[in-house]
């Protein structure tokens, strides 16, 4: 909790258009979810799937895509200014970078909810581990460039970007004390299992995992459990 | 406790006076801190004073918020990234229409319904009546605590001038459109952020413009270097300059921009800058500078269509608007509860905690620099939330808490320094406050 935010106050963030894609129910009987992707992926990694199905589910469902040019700070006012513009108070729902970019955003925006897929908060701990599966796409990560997956990461799509790995030492503690909830897998190749089980306790939990899936939860034949899962507990935490 | 008839008992719940940005704020907070809340609001929609339908709004139709955006909004729930630097007051209204249906506060407000009185009974409990404006049949309702957020900008606060004026004499507050100035010659008394935009608007409207100010005052401009003012002053806090030269550089650009005003004929300020609440408006020195507005001293009396100056000059206008402020009204409690004195000024710790009734607190009845009242009546509603949350949950660390805060000195919260005059009753420093409140919510943090 920060009351003194002289950043803020002094240099505020540039406004930018945002590309948020929604799937809105007609009779939508649940709260909006904001879904968060990092800045490797656009919000068409969430168009793909899981948007048509929280929608089908009476979730109104949208996904900002993170801007072009910016760090933590941009993303994270981004989200908090997409989400403050919805009807209602929404679950915010980051997956990788954009699981660290909602952490960020929690400190500043009361979140229904929040759920964290695959969250890359600890960068050193994700550098290790992605350096053993990928080293010529991770090594200029380490000295501060850019992250290029390969398609034994995540899926193998023209849209995937190289980005930046931002570091969240402390985020702030989320405003409003929203649940938590921390979604991966134990055969990531990007996030260590290690990591999963340090950033759910950081939440006060343990992670749910889904063995035999990738990083992008939301993407390949298996997407449906996850989201199924995610939309259950929104359930069961929203009652 | 024993019941008493025809008391609804609401046990946990509190009680919420107002749904104005104060009250809107303090019904989230209360909410987020798992208590129930009944908000109680005269007028039939949220808003108070921002929203222009309400009788008892200050709003003309052309105010804007003489404090920027960033240093305005609610600390979680942004203000659009893309409105301007000063947003206009029907912006302002519908970003507190929004902040209400974001967080569902709308089902926790009693429209059309006004609060009677507000009676302690014993074991922090306070019974509440409420009727419809105007009379109806009354109704009472116990609480576990009541926060007041009833504003402090409607009252309005008259000047006794002797002798009888001809033309028309107003209250700022009966100031709704420039149209009326339109050809006039008018005299604006009040030298704060509403007489000197009165002036301003009665320099671009009517015949003859009166601007009578008792003393000198900092005019800060609205941009300096490029920026909204306030951010540039956040850049000095942060930088943590020293008050005497925040105070040097402050003149600095105000001889840089405005100039020396005594030019105009206004008195020398007779105090340093920070020493009372800041007067924003860019444009008074120009209309000064342009012959539009004739700066004046006060007035010593009407006679029939002229008005005698301290100065002996006589002016004749036809219309006289009196931007003299407003004074805090608590009709609905009995004057000890807020220590009341004698001239209506309530003593409650950190301007919001009754210091005798741990369950009776004030939420907004501040006169805020920079950050601006929003984000500190917030703060506020944080810290009363968890006062009263704490209380329930620990009573041993709640009375340690109240120990504490008990000897908590005046000066680090409300500076002695400000003009002892009761248009600075409730004036802080801001940054000052929060870091006060600060301290303080982290002492209530649950263990």
């Amino acid at each position: 909790m920060t009351l003194l935010r002289y950043e803020d106050w002094t240099s505020p963030v540039r406004p930018v258009r945002r590309e948020v894609l929604s799937v809105v129910p007609d009779d939508a009987t649940e709260p909006p979810v904001l879904f968060v992707p990092g800045p490797a992926f656009g919000a068409w990694v969430f168009a793909e799937h899981w948007l048509g199905h929280a929608a089908g589910r009476g979730f109104p469902a949208h996904a900002l895509t993170a801007r072009a040019e910016g760090g933590l700070r941009e993303y994270a006012h981004d989200v908090v200014q997409v989400a403050a513009a919805l009807p209602r108070q929404a679950v915010l729902v980051g997956h990788g970078v954009g699981a660290t970019i909602v952490a960020r955003a929690l400190g500043r925006y009361p979140a229904r909810a929040a759920v964290l897929v695959s969250p890359v908060l600890d960068r050193w701990a994700t550098l290790r581990h992605a350096l053993t599966v990928n080293p010529a796409g991770t090594v200029p990560a380490v000295f501060g460039g850019r992250l290029r997956l390969n398609g034994r990461q995540v899926t193998a799509d023209e849209r995937v970007r190289p980005a930046r790995l931002p570091s969240l030492k402390n985020p702030d503690k989320p405003v409003g004390d929203p649940p938590v909830l921390v979604v991966g897998s134990p055969d990531d190749k990007v996030v260590p299992r290690a990591s999963l089980d340090r950033t759910a306790a950081r939440y006060g939990g343990a992670p749910l995992l889904f063995p035999g899936m990738g990083h992008d939860l939301m993407t390949g034949d298996g997407w449906a459990e996850p989201i199924d899962a995610v939309l259950d507990w929104l359930g069961k935490e929203l009652l | 406790m024993s019941d008493t008839p025809g008391v609804a008992d609401r046990r946990d719940a509190v009680c919420v006076i107002g749904a104005g940005a104060s009250g809107l704020t303090a019904i989230k907070n209360l909410r987020e801190q798992g208590f129930a809340v009944d908000c109680y609001e005269r007028e039939t929609s949220v808003g108070g004073a921002w929203n222009w339908r309400h009788d008892r709004s200050p709003i003309s139709s052309s105010t804007h918020l003489i404090s920027s955006r960033p240093l305005t909004e609610f600390p979680d729930f942004p203000m659009p990234d893309d409105w301007p630097d000063y947003p206009h007051h029907s912006q302002v209204l519908s970003y507190l229409e929004r902040y209400a249906e974001h967080f569902g506060l709308g089902e926790h407000v009693w429209f059309g319904t006004e609060v009677v009185s507000a009676v302690p009974v014993g074991d922090g409990r306070w019974d509440v009546t409420t009727r419809s404006p105007g009379g109806g049949a009354e109704r009472t309702q116990r609480y576990a605590a009541v926060v007041v957020a009833n504003g402090h900008n409607w009252s309005p606060r008259m000047p006794e001038i002797e002798g009888e004026f001809r033309g028309r004499f107003l209250h700022a507050s009966a100031y709704k459109n420039p149209a009326i100035l339109r050809g006039r010659r008018v005299l604006v008394i009040g030298g704060g952020n509403t007489g000197c935009d009165i002036a301003v608007e009665a320099a671009q409207q009517a015949a003859e413009v009166w601007h009578s100010t008792r003393r000198g005052y900092w005019y800060a401009p609205k941009y300096v270097l490029g920026r909204p003012a306030d951010q540039v002053n956040a850049v000095m806090l942060r930088l943590r300059l020293p008050l005497w030269l925040r105070q040097w550089l402050y003149k600095r650009s105000v001889a840089t921009s405005a100039g020396d005003l005594t030019r105009y004929g206004l008195p020398e300020p007779d105090h340093r800058p920070y020493e009372t609440h800041p007067i924003v408006n860019s444009q008074l020195v120009y209309y000064l500078g342009h012959g539009r507005i004739t700066a004046v001293p006060d007035v010593a009396r009407f006679d029939d269509a002229a008005v005698e100056l301290t100065d002996g000059r006589r002016v004749e206008p036809d219309l006289v608007i009196a931007a003299t402020g407003y004074r805090p009204q608590f009709e609905f409690l009995a004057p000890e509860l807020l220590d009341l004195t004698e001239d209506g000024r309530p003593d409650l710790h950190l301007h919001a905690f009754a210091r005798r009734h741990p369950t009776l607190a004030v939420v907004g009845l501040l006169q805020a620099d920079s950050p601006a009242l929003f984000p500190l009546a917030h703060w506020q509603s944080v810290a009363v939330a968890r006062w009263l949350r704490l209380r329930t949950a620990d009573p041993v660390r709640a009375a340690a808490v109240q120990q504490t805060e008990s000897r908590r000195p005046l000066e680090q919260w409300s500076r002695a320094r400000v003009m002892p005059t009761p248009r600075h009753w409730f004036e802080v420093s801001s940054t000052d406050y929060l870091k006060v409140l600060d301290e303080l919510l982290k002492r209530l943090e649950p263990a």
